[in-house]
């Protein structure tokens, strides 16, 4: 019963280096974040002063304009559309809202480049729409009578705010759950009127929460390729991807992605602000929920309308013309060997990225728990970073450090083996699964994370005095107690993998094809209708999350 | 006294500051082999921390731990907790929910194979009578049986040192003393070391062996439950173990003199100093004669156990407080005679508070007013 044969010194030495493995492992995963950075640094600083004056001349001001007024538009209507839509299904009642409560959030589910090719093709001047539209007026030919072309910035900026607005709905709508109730009801008895309690206290109280979804909304406008492309949008990302693929110049392309990281940088100071104030705010008072105005007859008939035009347009319309289209060729031609490929791609590719994604996400968290001080809390806030970063100047970044790596291993093995690897780590797909995790860490830490932080304290200590060390510890108390968030870590993880377009398009192995790229290809093609499985597929896919998503919103809502 | 005296635990000048905020200051501290010692403090004291710090989830700024004269703290050197064999028992008790009662219990007790461990289990969970429960999942159990749990999930790996977190603060006021005379039982019976923390006098004066006073990450006193309520270091210790009448006083000559009488104390104060007088409410009584001080009632409280009596007494313009345990007859407003037992008087040579100053109208200032009250 004594501690006298326990041998001191060494073995206490021993076991701070085990804690401090966790440290290390942190430190490591987030230096695997920041190394794209860097290396996308050096890659600039090698470029040419000509080269930069070519750029700056004749490449950056058209896109950065182009991207300027693309994340204002979107940035306006995103707003507008979340928050009205938030206001509406919060403060009124009426037949439907429930339904809309959750349907409002179905837009997610469809990524900007497939809102973009749906309607392409639907709006197309030889499509369906514009063919009713000429049945109905009378006209013969497209010549006669045409819709404004989509293929333009507003069309853009429409399209990409309809799938993007629920960022912005969402928080909104949780701001206004939580602590509206308490607020407005004095507001009304200091004499403010049901009109003016929108913009007088509504409004100013969920402006922190309206610049949080807005900024994420704006982070995805950036990232976004396809949209972009589809539409004749030459923003940033587009001079990026051309510069590099087309003109094989990826000093330039990576100049150009700096100019796209200082907008990232702008974006994620205005997130982390508005976070700021949002948790400053709702230390208020919360619980009761907002007492909303019953509507009925015409009014009611014409919220329920209200509400669902973001649904109809960003999810049902493009859907229905997915589900048709994909029907349509099933008859035909049945399923193609193509596609079950690209499904398999698709799927193995994104489950092993997402268990990647998540064990690391387990670790940087549970080491910022298990060995809390600046070091580890450092590592948890760079390996969360990734998620602002555009998937195409990521890739940049990642290909420069992979090539290197992948150079060095050739010449390694030629040197010792007498045998050429060739491009090993970009051939064998692990570039594309190192650019998911960078990109897609911080959905799993924060998942992981708000896990964990449900798990008292106590326990940790209980089971290290109990004897257990910190990974028995992990193993046996975190994530048996926390494995919802596990799995909603790996649900998100895994639809953003399979959504993912960006990086998928510049890490891929040769002649890989995922559902995503493959649309991508369709549609540069022209052949819209040939890509109507894999679209489908990734927005059914996507609905997963937007289910769980409205879950926890219900749960998170006492009646 | 038994041979084996040797401190099981040996705490040396600990320190311990979160950022700028020194939270203990120079602790040094000897827990006695098979006795339970009480951390004693209002909350912000720092006595959880030091229990964090022992247990080693937590590591100090300076000092050192010995444990069972091992080092297990000290520069360079820190025994990771699982390594410590010192038990926890949580204020929430810290049950695993996904686990059932039997795998709590036999969760510290991963280096036995499966044939002791489970002997173990059965062994513990009889002895501390939570047999019927081993099958049952810690949300369906009682506060008590919760406690009971986590009670003998910590004593099962047989520990140097149990450490406990305001065990008893999680139940309601019935249960409380009846678990606390268990588990003050089965810890007498294991012999256990326990080092319990609490923020309540008078379960410290229960369960404590030795009580270790603390106020500002500081000892403020250590001592026996007598030594401290019958012989407080400081004001704030009388004051912290019960209620107390607080008299400004004058030292002169070996004694002090308040307006209501002249009290003997071993102080070493040059004459004529400022000092304090805590007067127990159990030191006064009562008689309706008018011998002892006259005084007058001012108001009476029933509390079914006894009464609570608040009187005045010239020149004092705070009312005394005093308990009867019998009823008295006595109306309010009655004039009566006031008498003191010295022993629940206590003398502390500190400088008295102004607002004990303003109690006396100022008068005290040229200690004239305080003989011609006395008696």
């Amino acid at each position: 019963m004594t501690l006298a044969n326990s041998p001191d010194g060494i073995q206490s030495r021993h076991l701070r280096a085990r804690g401090g493995a966790w440290i290390v492992a942190s430190c490591v995963i987030a230096g695997l974040v920041l190394l794209p950075v860097l290396a996308l640094l050096w890659q600039a600083m090698r470029g040419s002063d000509g080269l930069w004056s070519h750029l700056a001349a004749n490449v950056l001001p058209h896109a950065i304009t182009q991207t300027a007024i693309l994340l204002a538009g979107v940035g306006l209507l995103v707003a507008v559309i979340g928050t009205l839509s938030a206001w509406l299904v919060t403060a009124y009642d009426f037949p439907g809202r429930r339904m809309l409560e959750w349907a409002l959030l179905l837009p997610l589910a469809v990524p900007t480049y497939i809102v973009a090719y749906a309607y392409l093709d639907l709006l197309h001047p030889l499509g369906p729409v514009q063919g009713v539209i000429r049945a109905i007026l009378g006209y013969d030919s497209p010549r006669d009578f045409r819709l404004p072309d989509i293929r333009s910035m507003t069309g853009a900026i429409l399209l990409l705010s309809l799938v993007l607005y629920p960022y912005v709905y969402l928080p909104t709508r949780a701001m206004f759950l939580t602590q509206a109730a308490s607020l407005v009801e004095v507001s009304r008895a200091l004499g403010t009127t049901r009109a003016q309690v929108f913009h007088r206290v509504a409004l100013p109280l969920a402006r922190p929460a309206i610049a949080v979804g807005m900024s994420l909304a704006l982070m995805e406008t950036l990232n976004d390729i396809g949209a972009s492309e589809f539409l004749g949008v030459r923003s940033l990302t587009i001079a990026v991807y051309t510069t590099w693929v087309t003109r094989y110049d990826l000093p330039g392309a990576a100049q150009i992605a700096l100019a796209m990281l200082a907008l990232v940088i702008a974006l994620v100071s205005l997130e982390r602000w508005a976070r700021r104030r949002q948790r400053f705010s709702t230390s208020a008072q919360r619980g009761r929920s907002f007492a909303p105005r019953v509507l009925t007859g015409r009014a009611a008939g014409f919220a329920l309308g209200l509400g669902l035009l973001p649904v109809v347009l960003g999810f049902l319309i493009p859907a229905s013309y997915l589900a048709v289209e994909a029907w349509e060729r099933f008859r035909l031609a049945g399923f193609s060997a193509g596609l079950v490929t690209e499904a398999r791609n698709t799927f193995l590719l994104s489950a092993i990225a997402t268990a990647a994604v998540v064990a690391c996400g387990v670790v940087v968290s549970y080491g910022a728990r298990a060995r809390p001080g600046r070091l580890s809390a450092a590592a948890l806030r760079v390996a969360s970073m990734g998620y602002a970063m555009p998937g195409t100047v990521l890739a940049l970044g990642i290909l420069t450090v992979v090539a290197g790596l992948d150079r060095w291993i050739d010449a390694t093995a030629r040197d010792w083996l007498g045998v050429s690897t060739g491009l090993v780590l970009i051939g064998s797909g692990m570039a594309l699964g190192y650019a998911y995790l960078a990109r897609f860490l911080a959905i799993s830490t924060g998942s992981v994370e708000a896990g964990f932080s449900r798990i008292p304290r106590s326990y940790d200590h209980a089971a290290r005095t109990l004897g257990r060390g910190p990974g028995e510890t992990l193993w046996q108390v975190h994530l048996p107690l926390s494995r919802g968030a596990m799995a909603a870590a790996g649900l998100l993880v895994f639809v953003d993998c399979m959504k993912e377009l960006s990086a998928t398009l510049l890490l891929r192995p040769l002649n890989f094809e995922t559902l995503a790229t493959r649309i991508y290809a369709e549609a540069a093609r022209g052949t819209y209708e040939n890509a109507a499985y894999a679209a489908l597929a990734i927005v059914l896919v996507g609905l997963l999350p937007v289910i769980l998503l409205a879950r926890i919103g219900r749960m998170g809502q006492k009646p | 006294m038994p041979a084996d005296q040797r401190p099981a635990l040996w705490l040396d000048r600990i320190s311990r500051r979160f950022g700028s905020r020194a939270v203990l200051e120079d602790i040094s501290l000897a827990v006695p082999s098979g006795r339970i010692t009480c951390l004693l403090g209002e909350s912000g004291c720092g006595k959880s921390t030091l229990l964090r710090l022992i247990a080693g989830v937590d590591r100090p700024d300076g000092g050192t731990i010995d444990l069972g004269g091992t080092r297990i703290v000290g520069p360079d050197r820190f025994t990771e907790p699982e390594l410590r064999r010192i038990g926890f028992i949580f204020q929430d008790y810290a049950l695993f929910p996904h686990l059932s009662v039997a795998d709590n219990l036999a969760f510290g007790l991963q280096g036995l194979d499966r044939r002791e461990r489970r002997s173990r289990v059965a062994e513990i969970a009889d002895r501390i009578g939570i047999t019927h429960l081993l099958n049952r999942y810690p949300h369906s159990l009682s506060g008590g049986e919760q406690q009971r749990t986590a009670l003998a999930r910590a004593l099962a790996p047989r520990p140097e040192v149990l450490l406990m977190d305001e065990p008893f603060s999680n139940l309601d006021q019935g249960l409380r003393e009846r678990v606390r005379r268990e588990t003050l039982e089965i810890l007498r019976q294991f012999g256990t070391t326990a080092v319990l923390v609490t923020h309540d006098p008078q379960e410290a004066l229960a369960v404590a062996d030795l009580i270790v006073l603390m106020r500002n990450g500081r000892i403020e006193q250590t001592g026996s439950p007598f030594d401290i309520y019958d012989r407080p270091a400081s004001s704030y210790a009388a004051e912290f173990m019960g209620p107390c009448n607080r008299l400004a006083g004058i030292w002169t000559r070996g004694s002090i003199e308040t307006p209501i009488g002249r009290f003997a104390a071993g102080l070493d104060l040059p004459n004529g100093s400022a000092a304090l007088v805590c007067i127990r409410p159990q030191a006064l009584s009562i008689a309706p004669d008018g011998s002892g001080i006259s005084a007058r009632i001012l108001s009476k409280t029933f509390t079914g156990e006894s009464e609570q009596i608040e009187i005045s007494v010239h020149p004092l313009f705070q009312p005394l407080r005093m308990h009867s345990h019998e009823r008295i007859r006595m109306a309010v407003g009655d004039k009566v005679g006031l008498h003191l037992n010295g022993a629940q008087i206590h003398v502390f040579a500190e400088p008295v508070p102004l607002e004990q100053l303003s109690s006396l109208g100022g008068e005290i200032i040229h200690g004239e007013i305080l003989t011609e009250t006395v008696s």
